[in-house]
C-alpha cells in the first residue's frame, strides 16, 4: 500500500503540491488525472524519491520512503516514462534487461537476454527487435520497449507517466490494454498519470483528480461519471467553460 | 539607492561564483569517493577510454605535429638574433613535454570530450534517462560520471605522451628538412637535454587536465537546463570552464613543480 500524508512541494515560489493525501491499496490501479502543470509528474517523482517533498510523509507498506533502504525500495518499482527514456547507446534487449545485468538482481548475460526477449514478446514485439537500437524504432514500439523494461524484474509496483502521449488512437488502445493485462496478470499495484480519458477508463480501478496541488476528488472509476464535482465534470468532458481556468 | 546597484550586482555575482565553486568541489569529492566504492562499471570505463583516448589521438597528434614544427621555426628565427640557433632541438623538446604537449592536448580534449560528455549527459537528463537510471537502482553519478572521469584521467597522460613524441617529431622534420639541421645531432640534442621530470611533470599535468575535462563535462551535463537551449548552454559552459581551469591548473602545477 502506498500512502501520502500532507505532501507539500514547492519550486522557488511555485507551490506545486499543497498537501496531498492519497492512499493506493495493494493490487489496485490508481489513475491520477489533472491538467498540465498541476503537479502529477512531481507527485510520482516524490514517491520514487526522484524529488524530495518539503513536508509530509510518503509511506510504502507503512514504512517511510525517505528512511527506507534505497536499493531494496527501488527494486520493488518499475516505471514507464512519458518519453520512454530508453538508453539510446545500448540495444533494445540491454535496455529491457538493464536491471538484470547489474546490481543485486544480476543474472548471467544469456539468461538476462532470454528474459528480455520474453518481456518483449509479452508487449507484442518479436525477438528481431532485441538487437535494434531505440532510435530505429517508432514511438509506439519505444513505448512498448519501455513497458517491457518496467516489468522486466517483475516489480510489485508500476508507475506509468502519460503512457499514451504522442501515440495514435489505435496504438494508445494497444498500450492501454497491455497495461491493464500486465497489471492484472502480475497482481501489481499501479499508479498512472494521464489526461487521456480513454486511458483512464481502460486502466483505472480508482481515480484521483489533482487540481492546484491538492486532490480535488478521489473515488472508484465507476463513480467518476456520476460525481457532481464541477471540476471533475469539466475535466472528463473536456469543457472549456467551468471552474478550471483555461489559458487562452 | 541606484548607486548601490552595481555593488549589489557584484555581490550577487561573487556569491553565485562561490556557490558554483562549492557545488563543483562537492561533485568532485563525490566522484572521487565513488571511485573506490563498488559497484564498478569496467565496461563503461573501457568504452569511455576508447571515446576519450583512442578517438582523440588524431586531433591531439595533428595539433602536436604542427605545434612542434612551428615551435622549431620560431625558436630558430628568435635564436638567430643572438646566434643561438643550436638550441632548437632542446627547446622544442622541453617546450613540448613541459608545456605545449599537456596544455594543447588538454585543450583539444576539452573541446572534443567535455562538449560531447556535457551534451550526452545533458540530453540524458532532458529525456529523463537519468531519472530512469535511478528507478533502475543505478546511481547516475557512479554509472555516468565516475567511468568518464577515471578514463579521462588515465587516457589524457597517454595522449600527452604521444603528443609529445609527435610534437618533437614535428620539430625534427622542420629542423632537418627546412632548417638544415643534421638529423643525428638534432636527435642527440633532444635526448641529451631532456630530463625525466620534464616528461613526468607533463604527464602529471595531463592526468590533472583529463580529470578537469571529464569532471566539467559531467557536472555541467548533469546540471543542464531544460530543452535544446539548456543542453547547448551546458555544453558551452563545460568547454569554457574546462579550458579556463586547465590554464589555472597549469600555472599552479608549474609553480609547484619548477619553482622550488
Amino acid at each position: 500500500m502506498i500512502e501520502l500524508v500532507g505532501v507539500h512541494k514547492s519550486f522557488g515560489s511555485n507551490e506545486v503540491l499543497r498537501g496531498i493525501d492519497l492512499r493506493v491499496e495493494s493490487g489496485t490501479s490508481m489513475v491520477i488525472i489533472g491538467g498540465s502543470g498541476t503537479g502529477k509528474s512531481v507527485l510520482l517523482k516524490c514517491v520514487l524519491g526522484l524529488v524530495h517533498p518539503d513536508r509530509g510523509r510518503i509511506l510504502l507498506d507503512n514504512e517511510d520512503v525517505e528512511t527506507a533502504e534505497r536499493d531494496a525500495f527501488l527494486a520493488r518499482f518499475g516505471m514507464l516514462f512519458q518519453g520512454g527514456a530508453l538508453f539510446d547507446s545500448m540495444p533494445v534487449w540491454e535496455n529491457v534487461a538493464f536491471r538484470l545485468l547489474r546490481g543485486a538482481t544480476k543474472r548471467p548475460k544469456d539468461e538476462a537476454r532470454a528474459i528480455a526477449i520474453d518481456k518483449l514478446r509479452r508487449v507484442g514485439l518479436g525477438p528481431q527487435v532485441a538487437d535494434q537500437f531505440p532510435a530505429e524504432l517508432s514511438g509506439g514500439m519505444q513505448k512498448r520497449v519501455s513497458l517491457a523494461r518496467a516489468i522486466a524484474a517483475d516489480p510489485e509496483i508500476i508507475f506509468f507517466d502519460e503512457p499514451t502521449t504522442g501515440l495514435d488512437p489505435i496504438m494508445s488502445g494497444v498500450i492501454n490494454d497491455l497495461i491493464r493485462e500486465i497489471v492484472t496478470e502480475m497482481g501489481a499495484t499501479a499508479m498512472t498519470i494521464t489526461h487521456d480519458m480513454t486511458s483512464v477508463r481502460a486502466i483505472a480501478d480508482n481515480v484521483a483528480m489533482l487540481h492546484r496541488g491538492k486532490i480535488r476528488w478521489c473515488g472508484p472509476v465507476s463513480e467518476m461519471d456520476a460525481t457532481l464535482d464541477p471540476y471533475v465534470q469539466q475535466f472528463i468532458h473536456g469543457r472549456a467553460e467551468g471552474p478550471i481556468e483555461a489559458l487562452r | 539607492m541606484s548607486l548601490l546597484r552595481p555593488v549589489a550586482a557584484l555581490g550577487r555575482a561573487t556569491l553565485g561564483a562561490l556557490a558554483s565553486i562549492g557545488r563543483i568541489a562537492l561533485f568532485a569529492g563525490a566522484v572521487i569517493g565513488h571511485l573506490f566504492r563498488p559497484p564498478f562499471y569496467p565496461r563503461e570505463v573501457l568504452h569511455a577510454l576508447m571515446q576519450i583516448g583512442w578517438f582523440s589521438l588524431p586531433v591531439v597528434g595533428m595539433t602536436a605535429l604542427f605545434t612542434g614544427g612551428a615551435l622549431a621555426l620560431q625558436i630558430y628565427s628568435g635564436g638567430a638574433r643572438f646566434s643561438a640557433e643550436a638550441v632548437v632541438p632542446s627547446i622544442v623538446a622541453i617546450g613540448m613535454v613541459r608545456e605545449l604537449g599537456p596544455v594543447l592536448g588538454g585543450l583539444m580534449v576539452a573541446a572534443r570530450v567535455a562538449s560531447s560528455i556535457a551534451a550526452e549527459i545533458g540530453t540524458m537528463k532532458v529525456t529523463e534517462q537519468i531519472d530512469a537510471l535511478v528507478t533502475l537502482s543505478t546511481n547516475p553519478l557512479k554509472y555516468l560520471a565516475v567511468p568518464r572521469v577515471l578514463a579521462a584521467t588515465l587516457a589524457v597522460p597517454v595522449l600527452v605522451a604521444v603528443g609529445d613524441a609527435i610534437g618533437i617529431a614535428g620539430g625534427w622534420l622542420v629542423g632537418v628538412y627546412r632548417l638544415d639541421f643534421n638529423s643525428t645531432t638534432y636527435l642527440k640534442n633532444t635526448v641529451d637535454f631532456l630530463e625525466f621530470w620534464d616528461v613526468g611533470s607533463g604527464l602529471v599535468k595531463g592526468a590533472a587536465f583529463g580529470f578537469i575535462v571529464a569532471l566539467m563535462g559531467c557536472y555541467h551535463g548533469m546540471n543542464s537546463g531544460r530543452g535544446a537551449q539548456g543542453v547547448g548552454r551546458a555544453t558551452k559552459t563545460a568547454v569554457v570552464s574546462a579550458s579556463v581551469l586547465i590554464f589555472a591548473a597549469n600555472y599552479l602545477l608549474t609553480e609547484i613543480f619548477f619553482t622550488s
